[in-house]
């Protein structure tokens, strides 16, 4: 049977406020264990929160950026769970009156065809401490420092289909929280992760089929690795007349497999209800209107200006402007060196992959943008070759240097004086007479052998717009 | 003259008067404390190394400002001692709520209100009983003991303030803070003769207050006279940033309240307060303090709270599903009790919270926990919370009516340790007059109008707008000036 896939996802943002949700303590990433804590934000007995009004600024900017509506009256409540890593027994979040609701974007996706995810709603909450193994006594050891950084969780309607549609979500989704600068979104230490929810339904079928929630993904591999696994895994049990259970399940990246967490049975009644300890958020029109007149240029807006005034090509206009980082690099190497187009072409091409390659965010590439624009320029003034340049690129990486530098040390200068090349081609052509009637002879690939022939004697570093014109003149 | 029997303004005439000294007065309360805590068995923890201190740095600063003419700039409770309830976190001291859960919890930050006292000079003497987590109104849940009624040894004296009520009843404090859920200020005054003032929510910062009802809790002063309530009040009202539901409005001094007349001042008679439950001598001392207002001059009208008889259940459900949640904190992990019995995280919680909460507090986190479960929201804590609203207008409508209402604090007077304890409900009922007053954030004032036929005092309950604490202070100040006992 032909089964539909879908996926809806909620993403949890740690906010890139100062200071945590309700108390004044810092939001620093690491730090000694519980260090980054205060009464309130270990739970003391007789502590009260207080809610940060930048998360609230930052929540509303999210909402904007996603075209959300916002809530004006909106309140926060308490859901209750025993866990030590949740030193209240309960999370502050919100329930009933989110602060963004019904908004959405559209995707890209790699056949260059475009998609409408919708967002059911923004709220915002605590995120919890963490929960240390510890090898040496065999215990558990609780750190409070993350408890209280505040967190948006942004809930997707269930509108995707594939692995890659997810993914293509969070990376948009990513980009916009990073243009808007409410989240440093660094998947690797758990500042932006995925739960994704995901059902089959045979295609055709209306009611939806039952879901699984996959916990906690926190890089884009895991995510289409564990949707791709939970596709298969749910295809097998219905295949086999199984059933699939409503449970909460988590992800083995090394081991590549999902496992059960909890069954719905074990599912806590959070016992939902209005926080006493904190007022209901109210905003007035014009808080509103002036984050919304206040938002930094989105990706969308970004990238039509590159289609239209930079002529870029819409697929690589919409995949740098998918990160802000990488959008910021393009937009300040193409300044320092005024080749927006030719540093285009690197990025699809050698930058991409170096990231990919190395794993890394755009916002940490091995070279600034100046650097980089240094390299265009010595290609686009004729003193290196493109191919000298890819060569230049590899080690201005690997050896952490500015490229003229490079050039010069290593003598990569391209050679554009006509009589040294001519020099070269007269000996290659005199050298190669059989080329000459074959070129004669109409077989054009012989002329691209000399000038081969010719590059490799200049050790490539010949001009080939020269060596071109000057083989040519020997061949008429 | 005995200063144990001086309110804290008569001390404080003493200090200036150099009737006797800082370290005389410390002094003489843990002497009485010595002698009679034994019995009455107020306090929980005893600060007497520090107080005794305190004494003497603040004897050569009264000193100090007597030779230079400065005195009367001290702030009014500079060196007045004070005795806290144990659920008000004391820095470096025990802060117990009489629970086995936190039998061992030093606090490791000082609340809102102890800040205050601390700044205006008060010396806190230790930390008094009350009902496990506050609930109760009888003290007789306390995990560690019951305090008694110094009117009565045998008898209760109220809660779940009762050892700030018999600490300061009994002379082993001269004034004490309280806090009130549902009545846990004025029903422990009323029982001990002394006055209680609950403050409108949010006139005073609950930080560091241990959490039973958070919407409900309120701190207030304790006193043996109306001018005390006045001056401990100011002490601790004003805006607190660590509190979102602390009110930002103007301080006000409430001892200009002080007025001794009442003409003209409108006294609302609520019938529903005067109705079956009530005991017979409880509703004749309410009638001649009726009739004592009205010959001061005051006018007395007959008003009606409709919606007085849902507030008790109203209260139960409110009160226990936000307890369950702020109790949830309790879980033998980061502090407090953790028992000794656990193979597994589910162990840790179950066992630790079966074993460190008493009886009372089980069984309002389990009301708690049922009223908010999944299914059962609608029916019970939703339709808590219209009520709530509609009790909130009822007095609205009264208040365009009449400026003060009149109603008895609590049914009865003291009663026998033991006589309700079997019988959670006929307890609950003793909560009938104060916890409305809770519901609806007023602030209301209980001060002593006789005693009953074996000598126990009765107490009357006075009600007024929110944050109109000086129409309630002039009212019970004109009446204690002017009663005949």
């Amino acid at each position: 049977m032909e089964y539909e896939v879908i996926i809806g996802l909620e993403v949890h943002a740690e906010l890139s406020t100062k200071t945590k949700i309700y108390c004044g303590c810092t939001t620093e990433f690491g730090g000694d264990p519980n260090t980054h804590c205060c009464p309130v934000c270990t739970g003391m007995p007789g502590a009260l929160p207080v809610l940060n009004e930048k998360v609230v600024e930052y929540a509303v900017k999210a909402g904007l950026a996603t075209d959300c509506k916002i809530t004006k009256n909106s309140k926060q409540d308490r859901k209750n769970y025993f866990y030590p890593d949740t030193p209240r027994a309960y999370q502050i979040s919100q329930f009933d009156l989110p602060l963004c609701v019904g908004g959405g974007f559209d995707i890209t996706l790699k056949d260059g065809s475009t998609k409408h995810i919708g967002i059911t709603r923004i709220h915002i909450e605590d995120d919890a401490g963490k929960l240390n193994h510890d090898s040496y006594t065999g215990g558990t050891l609780v750190d409070l420092n993350r408890a209280g950084v505040p967190l948006i969780e942004i809930v997707s309607e269930p509108d995707m289909r594939s692995a890659e549609e997810a993914v293509a979500y969070v990376e948009k989704l990513k980009g916009i929280l990073e243009y808007i600068g409410v989240s440093d979104c660094k998947m690797q230490e758990g500042s932006l992760r995925a739960d994704v929810n995901l059902s089959l339904r045979p295609v055709g079928q209306e009611k939806f089929g039952t879901r699984t929630e996959t916990k906690n993904l926190n890089s884009f591999r895991a995510i289409e690795h564990s949707i791709n696994y939970e596709i298969q895994r749910q295809k097998e049990v219905l295949e086999a007349g199984g059933e699939i259970f409503q449970e909460t399940r988590r992800w083995d990246e090394l081991e590549g497999k999902g496992f059960v967490m909890r069954s719905k049975e074990d599912a806590d009644d959070y016992r939902y209800f209005p926080e006493p300890d904190l007022m209901p958020i109210k905003l007035t029109d014009e808080y509103i209107a002036n984050i919304k007149e206040n938002l930094p240029e989105l990706p969308e807006v970004r990238k039509q200006r590159y289609i239209q005034e930079l002529n870029l090509p819409e697929y690589d206009a919409g995949i740098i402007t998918t990160s802000k980082a990488l959008s910021d690099f393009f937009e300040d190497a193409s300044k320092e060196c005024g080749n927006p187009k030719a540093v285009s072409n690197w990025i699809m091409t050698d930058i991409i992959r170096i990231a990919r390659e190395n794993d890394i965010d755009y916002k940490d590439l091995p070279f600034t943008a100046k650097r980089f624009a240094s390299l265009i320029k010595l290609i686009d003034s004729g003193t290196i070759s493109n191919s000298i340049g890819k060569k230049v690129f590899e080690e201005m990486i690997s050896e952490n240097k500015e490229p003229d530098e490079i050039v010069k040390e290593k003598g990569l200068m391209q050679i554009s004086d006509e009589s040294a090349i001519k020099e070269v081609v007269d000996r290659i052509v005199a050298a190669n007479p059989q080329s000459i009637a074959d070129y004669k002879a109409g077989k054009d690939r012989a002329l691209g052998f000399l000038v081969g022939q010719c590059m490799k004697e200049l050790k490539g570093k010949g001009n080939p717009q020269i060596i071109n014109k000057l083989v040519l003149e020997h061949l008429q | 003259m005995n200063i144990t029997k001086l309110t804290a303004h008569e001390i404080r005439d003493g200090y200036k008067n150099k009737a006797f000294t800082v370290k005389d007065v410390v002094e003489a309360f843990y002497k009485n404390i010595d002698e009679k805590d034994g019995d009455i068995k107020a306090y929980i923890t005893l600060c007497k190394d520090n107080a005794l201190k305190e004494a003497d740095e603040k004897q050569s600063i009264i000193d100090g400002a007597i030779s230079n003419g400065t005195f009367d700039e001290l702030p009014l409770l500079y060196a007045i001692p004070i005795a806290i309830k144990d659920n008000m976190n004391t820095l470096g001291v025990k802060t117990t709520c009489a629970s086995k859960m936190l039998e061992n919890f030093v606090s490791p930050y000082d609340a809102t209100v102890i800040k205050k006292i601390k700044e205006e000079g008060a010396i806190i003497l230790g930390k008094v009983n009350m009902d496990e987590f506050a609930m109760g109104g009888s003290c007789e849940n306390s995990a560690f003991f019951a305090t008694k009624n110094p009117y009565d040894l045998t008898r209760v004296p109220g809660g779940s303030s009762g050892g700030s009520s018999a600490a300061v009843a009994g002379d082993l404090a001269p004034i004490a803070l309280g806090s009130d859920t549902g009545g846990s200020i004025r029903e422990p005054a009323s029982l001990c003769g002394i006055v209680g003032l609950k403050p409108t929510y949010g006139l005073v910062s609950r930080y560091g207050l241990v959490a039973f009802a958070s919407s409900l809790d309120q701190i207030g002063p304790m006193s043996k006279d109306v001018k005390d309530a006045a001056i401990l009040l100011n002490a601790i009202v004003g805006h607190d940033e660590m509190d979102s539901t602390s009110a930002n409005i103007e301080k006000k001094d409430y001892t200009k309240a002080l007025i001794n007349d009442v003409k003209g001042i409108r006294i609302g008679i609520p019938k529903e307060f005067y109705g079956e439950g009530l005991q017979e001598e409880v509703r004749v001392a309410l009638e001649k303090a009726k009739d004592k207002y009205k010959e001061l001059g005051a006018e007395i009208v007959e008003v009606s709270l409709p919606f007085t008889k849902y507030a008790l259940p109203t209260y139960y459900v409110l009160a226990c599903a936000e307890a369950s949640s702020n109790l949830g904190r309790f879980d033998g992990i980061r502090y407090g009790y953790r028992t000794q019995n656990y193979e597994s995280l589910k162990d840790i919680y179950k066992n630790s919270r079966s074993e460190g909460f008493g009886k009372e507090v089980k069984r309002r986190i389990l009301l708690g926990t049922y009223v908010l479960s999944a299914g059962y929201y609608d029916a019970y804590y939703k339709k808590a919370q219209k009520v709530r609203t509609a009790i909130k207008e009822g007095f609205d409508k009264v208040f365009t009516e009449c400026d003060v209402i009149l109603t008895p604090t609590c049914p009865t007077t003291a009663w026998k340790i033991g006589a309700k304890t079997e019988n959670p409900l006929e307890m609950y009922l003793m909560d009938l007059y104060t916890v409305p007053v809770n519901i609806a954030g007023i602030p209301g004032i209980s001060i002593p109008c006789g005693k009953d036929n074996d000598g126990m005092p009765i107490g009357m309950q006075l009600l007024a707008k929110h944050f109109n604490e000086e129409v309630l202070l002039r009212t019970a100040y004109t009446y204690e000036m002017n009663k005949e006992v």
